[in-house]
């Protein structure tokens, strides 16, 4: 493995006519990395993915997944990495122990022999091994998805946003089940469109159309952060977003749930701002200092770019 | 090996678990062949016919009204002369010609042989074997009723002609047709929709990012489908056999054989077409209309070849079922070993490795 590097990308773009999907995507991720691709829908998250799966040919640049080159070396690729797609794709008529039977197959491989890999996950399914994987709920299926991405024992796990569409509880099992992947040494690239689940990973990339907005530890990325941020609740959000914007000391405003987050030009007083929202009849609003997250960055990082 | 074989019991189970798919395989081909068959088989009523009896006496009397009240022939014209009996057939209406020899009951009673000519107008030639076969029924049962009350065995001696068609080419015609058809549909449209299945499903993305090869997922598609088509085949033969009569003078094995590379080229072919589409909907129109028509229409199933426009009569030696029905109908019905059959055998080889060719060029080891 060369210097330690799971995956080092080099320049990736990838065109669809004249649809700039990926422009100049340069990083790398360590072995045994929880590494996260965050961004929003549209972002170019599942077209990196494919790239580095060797199921698309970028349009230029290269990559290299376990020493192997996406193109080139595309058959020793599968054979070593495990991947997820977004969409749940295994075979519905297919029972739980038929799907993960054939892909063990498939990977030349029994369930018995890896067994232990995914012991964790699989058990929690086991007792509905007889049900056709279409009649699963959303959870369920992902546990099942994520045990027959995993029963050949990949070295890399490529999983495209495989919590969409799943509750939360189910979500948070999930991500504790990664982290006990990522602990028997397998290196996990995830991509997901939730903020909240960049803090969970070792490093994050922001990509926004096409592009890297940043890599970094998810705490360095918070820290970059170098405005105080505030949050402002208001009965009435969408007045309050608007006289904010129409506020010249503000920096950049917006909707965060039930409150709005905001950053000030240097030297303003926040008493000033809380003065003029009396005065634009926001007698309720509350103003209050916090630690910015994850999607505040990106929010931010976004602003700068455009 | 171990990997093909999970595949090939994965294909089983997707087939087995939906009763559509198995109402095609088998509900299709059963009520297609039953239906072309009662079809075919259907009874004709009230026949016109016309008759030269040159002898005029009683066993030619007895039996010319024995036919005309049986029901199925009605008489148009009495004959007098040979050259009447094309004029009859050339006008249309008459379908069958019954001619007594001179002296008929005189040689009957004698000699214990008569003969008794039966000409048919074979342009049509599923009623022309039908009434050939009702007036031999008739002749044969008044034969029965004599002999049964006399001693000398008496024998009457039928010459049949097929005018205009002596070879009767599109007799039978169905069942080779039909198994053209149905094993194009089974064979071509099942693993054209089962691959752009995977496709749709997004299944094929998983199994192109694991280490399977191509051909394995292809071939495990194609095996479940040879050995389904293998018992259709079987269906059908038996179903012509013992239901329409249809006979297999030739080798069962020779037969059969036939069949399987015919089910390999509609295989193939269905493979390309998955090459060429991503969605089940598309492959399901392009072997409906890209497929099915040809090879009910240009095949030579229904319409003779001989009789379309030279342009047509190309396009036909393009389809796989045209040479397919050509050598089940010269086994089943003539009979004829293998050196008979060897250029048309050669051609659906070629056909089917071609197919091959291809599918494997623009089989795509990437989304893309």
């Amino acid at each position: 493995m060369q210097s330690g590097k799971s995956i080092i990308i080099e320049n990736i773009s990838k065109h669809y006519g004249s649809v700039k999907a990926l422009e100049n995507i340069n990083f790398s991720v360590d072995n045994g990395e929880m590494f996260g691709l965050i961004g929003p829908d549209g972002a170019g998250k599942t077209s990196l993915i494919r790239i580095l799966t060797s199921l698309l040919l970028p349009t230029s640049g290269n990559a290299i997944v376990n020493g192997y080159d996406i193109v080139k070396d595309y058959k020793k690729i599968r054979k070593t990495i495990g991947y997820m797609p977004g969409k749940f794709s295994l075979y519905y008529d297919l029972t739980v122990e038929e799907n993960l039977n054939f892909f063990a197959t498939v990977f030349g491989t029994t369930i018995k022999e890896n067994y232990d890999l995914i012991k964790d996950i699989y058990s929690q399914i086991e007792p509905f091994k007889d049900r056709q994987a279409g009649k699963l709920s959303g959870g369920m299926k992902q546990k099942l998805a994520l045990s027959c991405a995993m029963i050949h024992k990949p070295d890399v796990l490529f999983l495209d946003e495989p919590t969409t569409g799943v509750d939360a509880v189910s979500r948070k099992e999930f991500w504790l089940m990664l982290k006990k992947i990522k602990n028997k040494g397998i290196t996990i690239f995830v991509s997901t469109p939730y903020m909240d689940e960049a803090e969970l990973c070792d490093r994050v990339a922001l990509i926004q159309d096409g592009t890297i907005l940043t890599v970094d530890t998810p705490v360095n990325v918070v820290k970059s952060f170098d405005n105080p941020l505030y949050s402002i609740y208001s009965d009435n959000i969408y007045y309050l977003l608007k006289d904010l914007r129409a506020l010249s000391a503000t920096k950049s405003v917006f909707a965060f749930g039930q409150s709005v987050h905001i950053t000030f030009n240097n030297g303003t007083n926040i008493e000033d701002v809380n003065k003029y929202l009396k005065d634009t009849g926001h007698s309720n609003s509350n103003t209050k200092i916090i630690t910015p997250c994850i999607e505040d960055c990106f929010m931010q990082l976004m602003s700068v770019k455009s | 090996m171990n990997i093909f074989k999970g595949f090939v019991i994965k294909e089983f189970i997707h087939i087995f678990r939906d009763y559509r798919t198995m109402v095609i395989l088998f509900g299709i081909p059963l009520v297609q062949l039953l239906l072309f068959g009662f079809v075919i088989k259907s009874e004709i009523k009230d026949a016109d016919i016309a008759i030269y009896d040159q002898a005029k006496d009683n066993h030619s009397k007895r039996i010319t009204n024995k036919l005309l009240s049986s029901g199925y022939f009605r008489l148009d014209k009495d004959l007098d002369n040979y050259d009447g009996i094309h004029q009859a057939f050339r006008e249309g209406k008459v379908k069958l010609v019954i001619i007594f020899e001179q002296n008929f009951s005189e040689k009957l009673e004698k000699t214990g042989n008569a003969n008794v000519q039966i000409l048919a107008d074979a342009s049509e030639p599923n009623t022309a074997n039908l009434l050939v076969s009702y007036s031999n029924a008739i002749l044969s049962s008044y034969i029965k009723d004599l002999n049964s009350t006399s001693k000398m065995p008496y024998n009457i001696i039928t010459e049949i002609r097929m005018e205009y068609n002596p070879e009767l080419k599109s007799v039978y015609m169905f069942v080779p047709g039909i198994m053209a058809l149905l094993l194009m549909l089974i064979s071509a449209m099942m693993t054209s929709i089962s691959i752009t299945k995977e496709k749709e499903m997004g299944t094929m993305e998983v199994l192109l990012a694991s280490p399977i090869k191509p051909f394995v997922i292809t071939a495990g598609k194609v095996v479940p489908y040879i050995f389904l088509s293998i018992i259709n085949v079987l269906i059908i033969l038996s179903i012509s056999y013992y239901v329409f009569d249809v006979p297999i003078k030739g080798s069962l094995f020779l037969l059969v054989s036939v069949c399987i590379l015919f089910i390999l080229t509609a295989l193939s072919l269905g493979i390309l077409i998955s090459t060429v589409t991503n969605s089940q909907q598309v492959a399901m129109m392009i072997s409906l209309v890209a497929l099915m028509l040809p090879s009910i229409l240009l095949s030579g199933f229904i319409f003779p070849i001989e009789n379309m426009p030279i342009v047509l009569q190309y396009l036909c030696q393009l389809m796989p079922p045209r040479w397919f029905i050509e050598i089940i109908r010269n086994i089943m019905l003539k009979g004829v070993s293998f050196s008979f059959i060897w250029k048309e055998t050669c051609v659906l080889f070629i056909m089917m490795i071609v197919f091959n060719l291809l599918s494997i060029k623009k089989f795509k080891i990437r989304l893309e």
